[in-house]
């Protein structure tokens, strides 16, 4: 069923149905204001609540807690009068606040008074060597799998990485029966004593127990090896070993599988091809927008909330979702404000929710050689480009990821550059001397997704085929 | 301090780099100042036609001197910049629009000119198997075809500077004056002096141009462009259309190409442009009637470039009217591309002989009186 926007204007558009995008549409719209929601999922949920609405797993402890917190989210959005659209691609926003989106396979344009946008994050790049190959995936993909099929790894299987995430994903396949061979921790030696003076608000924080108690639980039934500092998958077109050095000494192990993770980083794809100004994150090692207290990006009209906005998790975003929707409100329909949560109880439920973040940051903060790829390895599996084609390049005069594009076409494939984005970046910057901010990162246009020739060539006609010269 | 040199070039596109380099190969020393860097507006990322067909006579010798430069472009940049050379194809969709075709090459015929070449249907299909069998034929310009835009700018600019040209990059060029018969101008804390000016700042020209009593009728365009995930390789020339706004280029890769001269909104200040789907979707019709292999393609990227456009469609180059040692090498109009190599080789002429064998006389700026704009 094909299911269009019922109008071609709103108040307000959030985009994307994570913990942010649900509370920004429920108090958009519980306010009065018209209200759409867009999401690319066939449900609610994001990535964090992902098939919160249709999950086959019942037996609430296997997935968490914190997962069900989402059912109460999508109560009070179904409670509002919020229009919501799911596989619902949005493809293309621009600084008039036209929005293309492609539902069922057929687009439709709208336009909005106020963007929200929550697309949430992606996970960072892992380049080491053999990470194209097949049996190589994210821990992401694998969760995906997880939550909307319950479906498990059943063969030799190895995470590798770091972050709250890991050891999550870790704690579910083991609920739920799967297969975990071997966990290699990537988390840097260092980074325990760099963290140790934000550790305090993190004891205080709702993610110590829980975190804490999840890595006892993995623990105790997989063999954990900590302070990894080299990773390679190898295998003749399919995973079949992967080696690795811890304490020195190194090790390879017959594998199947090989997820790998190392935290994720807000997904700028959209907020960049509007035009909205980011910046270099050096503590979390991403673009992340420039914003103002309610999230307003510097695109007038476009506010970002969630882990888009900078990653701060499920619980932060939420708040970040209210936050920017109170705003939305506040402009657009002012009187009406007073009905939502005044914005300093807002603010103060933000700080809370944000709590041990810097300690989690400075803990989980990848280590170079895995965002900093050399020799052979593939940085942009689109086009096939080595690090040391890329490394090649900079030294006959490529500047910055829009320059390399004339060298290698590197980010000029179907990803667009949404894979290797920053990774390239990382490796330029280290290769020229310069901060990535200096660097800077691929100019990133619509569409976000492709869409089909066929499905453009179908969108409605607003005018008259406009006869004129030809040119080349 | 001011730093003197032979020429200062403003503009790192095409036409400024190609230029540079070819007042380096005359042995002068230029300076080549850019904004942003080379290549980053229109001459980085057109569709990267190398056109002969089509063009307005006036430009005609230009075009013409530019290809021969183009079929030797390794030998010059040490480069391919992804030349290659399947031809040109416009394509008639009626008969009334073969007729035009056949009256422009009987006039170009008349003129001297046997590049193009009227082709029947026969032909047309031989050249382009996948097009519409109702198309009743059209021109072909067989030495035509494409190269890789951003490749090329950027090889211009590498070369130029292997051969003693200084490049400034990052920082526009400000404050450009005349005294004691030298041009001046500011690149941040540097100030260069030479006896030459070059205007070669695309977009930004027509400003420098007025700021210095030449005022020109030009606007900024943005032409837009699509290019299209792999396809099955199915055709070899660029073809572009007689009566729609279309060309269109499959890659070696099977990426396809996707252009034509809809225009997005230029924000000049930004560097930005806000693309119009609406009229790119036109092109999406326009492709998909002709060529159905294309239907399940799917689009990865849409852009636009920054560009000018004079009001008669044809370029502004030549030495000023007004000013000694000020030349105007801009208003491209969306074609200059193909034009780059040839341009900077006969402005290096103009410059250091002070003429050249190339017919360019009709694209003076003085064409233009304070009556016209």
């Amino acid at each position: 069923m094909t299911m269009a926007p019922k109008r071609e204007a709103y108040d307000v558009v959030v985009i994307g149905a994570g913990p942010a995008g649900l509370a920004a549409a429920a108090t958009s719209a519980e306010a009065g204001l018209s209200t759409l929601l867009l999401d690319e999922n066939i449900g609610p949920g994001g990535q964090v609540f992902r098939a919160i609405a249709s999950t086959p797993v019942t037996e609430r402890d296997q997935l968490g807690a914190d997962y069900w917190v989402g059912a109460d989210l999508v109560q009070a959005l179904r409670a509002s009068s919020a229009e919501v659209i799911h596989r619902a691609t949005v493809w293309s926003l621009d600084r008039n606040l036209e929005i293309a989106v492609s539902i069922g396979g057929a687009s439709a344009f709208v336009k909005a008074r106020r963007v929200i946008l929550a697309t949430g994050a992606l996970e960072r790049p892992f380049p080491i060597p053999g990470w194209t190959l097949p049996g190589v995936m994210t821990a992401g993909a694998a969760q995906t799998m997880l939550k909307s099929s319950a479906l498990v790894p059943d063969g030799r299987t190895v995470i590798a990485g770091q972050g709250p995430l890991l050891w999550l994903l870790a704690a579910q396949i083991l609920r739920l029966g799967g297969r975990i061979d071997r966990i290699l921790d990537t988390t840097e030696r260092g980074n325990y004593f760099a963290a140790l003076p934000h550790a305090f608000a993190f004891l205080t924080s709702p993610y110590f127990t829980k975190g804490l108690s999840m890595m006892r639980e993995v623990k105790a039934k997989v063999q954990v090896v900590s302070g990894v500092t080299e990773l390679a998958a190898a295998g003749d077109g399919q995973l079949a070993s992967v080696s690795y050095v811890a304490g020195g000494k190194r090790e390879t192990i017959a594998a199947d599988l090989l997820l790998l993770h190392q935290g994720v980083v807000p997904n700028v794809n959209l907020a960049m091809s509007a035009g909205i100004e980011h910046r270099w994150d050096d503590l979390q090692l991403c673009w992340s927008p420039v914003l103002d207290a309610s999230g307003n990006s510097s695109v007038p009209g476009i506010a970002i909330a969630g882990d888009g906005a900078g990653i701060g998790g499920a619980n932060a975003a939420v708040v970040r979702g209210r936050i920017a929707a109170r705003a939305a409100v506040e402009a657009l329909a002012p009187a009406t404000a007073a009905k939502l949560a005044p914005m300093a109880t807002l603010r103060a439920d933000l700080a809370k929710a944000e709590r041990g973040r810097i300690f989690l940051d400075t803990l989980f903060r990848p280590s170079p050689q895995f965002r900093i790829p050399s020799g052979d390895t593939i940085v942009c599996r689109c086009e096939e480009v080595t690090a040391k084609d890329v490394l090649d390049s900079v030294a006959i005069g490529a500047t910055g990821p829009n320059q390399l594009k004339a060298y290698r076409r590197t980010g000029m494939g179907p990803c667009q550059g949404r894979l290797c984005g920053l990774t390239v970046t990382e490796l330029m910057a280290q290769a020229r001397g310069k901060t990535p901010q200096e660097i800077g990162y691929y100019r990133l246009r619509a569409p976000v997704k492709p869409i089909t020739l066929a499905e453009l060539a179908a969108v409605p006609k607003s005018e008259a085929d406009v006869k004129a010269v030809v040119r080349g | 301090m001011t730093r003197n040199v032979d020429a200062i070039v403003v503009g790192g596109g095409i036409h400024g780099c190609s230029t540079a380099l070819h007042l380096c190969l005359a042995g002068l020393k230029p300076v080549l100042i850019e904004k942003d860097y080379a290549g980053r507006h229109a001459s980085g990322v057109n569709a990267g036609g190398v056109r002969q067909l089509a063009r307005h006579v006036p430009e005609i010798p230009l075009s013409i001197r530019s290809m021969g430069i183009w079929e030797k472009i390794s030998d010059l940049l040490d480069d391919d910049c992804s030349f290659e050379s399947y031809g040109q194809v416009l394509v008639a969709e009626n008969d009334e629009e073969l007729a035009v075709c056949r009256a422009r090459v009987a006039e170009l015929n008349a003129l001297g000119f046997t590049h193009e070449e009227l082709i029947d249907a026969t032909e047309l299909r031989h050249l382009v198997p996948a097009v519409a069998e109702t198309c009743p034929g059209g021109v072909v310009s067989r030495r035509d075809g494409a190269a890789n835009p951003a490749q090329t700018t950027t090889a211009f600019r590498r070369k130029a500077e292997q051969l003693g040209a200084t490049v400034r990059e990052g920082v526009a060029a400000s404050n450009i004056r005349q005294s004691d018969g030298l041009w001046h101008v500011d690149v941040g804390t540097e100030t260069f002096a030479a006896p030459v000016l070059v205007n070669a700042a695309g977009a930004w020209a027509g400003k420098i141009a007025a700021a210095l009593g030449e005022p020109v009728p030009v606007e900024t365009v943005a032409p837009m462009l699509m290019i299209t995930s792999r396809v099955p390789h199915f055709i070899d020339p660029v073809v572009i259309l007689r009566g729609r706004k279309l060309s269109f280029k499959q890659f070696k890769n099977g990426t396809v190409l996707i252009g034509g001269g809809h225009l997005a909104t230029p924000d000049q200040d930004r560097n930005e442009t806000v693309l119009d789907w609406k009229s790119l979707a036109i092109s999406a019709r326009t492709v998909f009637e002709l060529f159905p292999v294309m239907r399940s393609a799917t689009i990865v990227r849409a852009w636009a470039g920054i560009e000018a456009k004079m009001k008669d469609d044809i370029p502004v180059f030549g030495p000023s009217s007004r000013h000694k040692g000020l030349y105007h090498q801009f208003g491209f109009s969306l074609h200059g591309f193909q034009l780059g190599p040839g341009a900077g080789a006969v402005m290096a002429e103009l410059i250091v002989n002070g003429g050249t064998q190339t017919r360019v006389s009709d694209l003076g700026i003085d064409r233009f009186h304070p009556s016209t704009l």
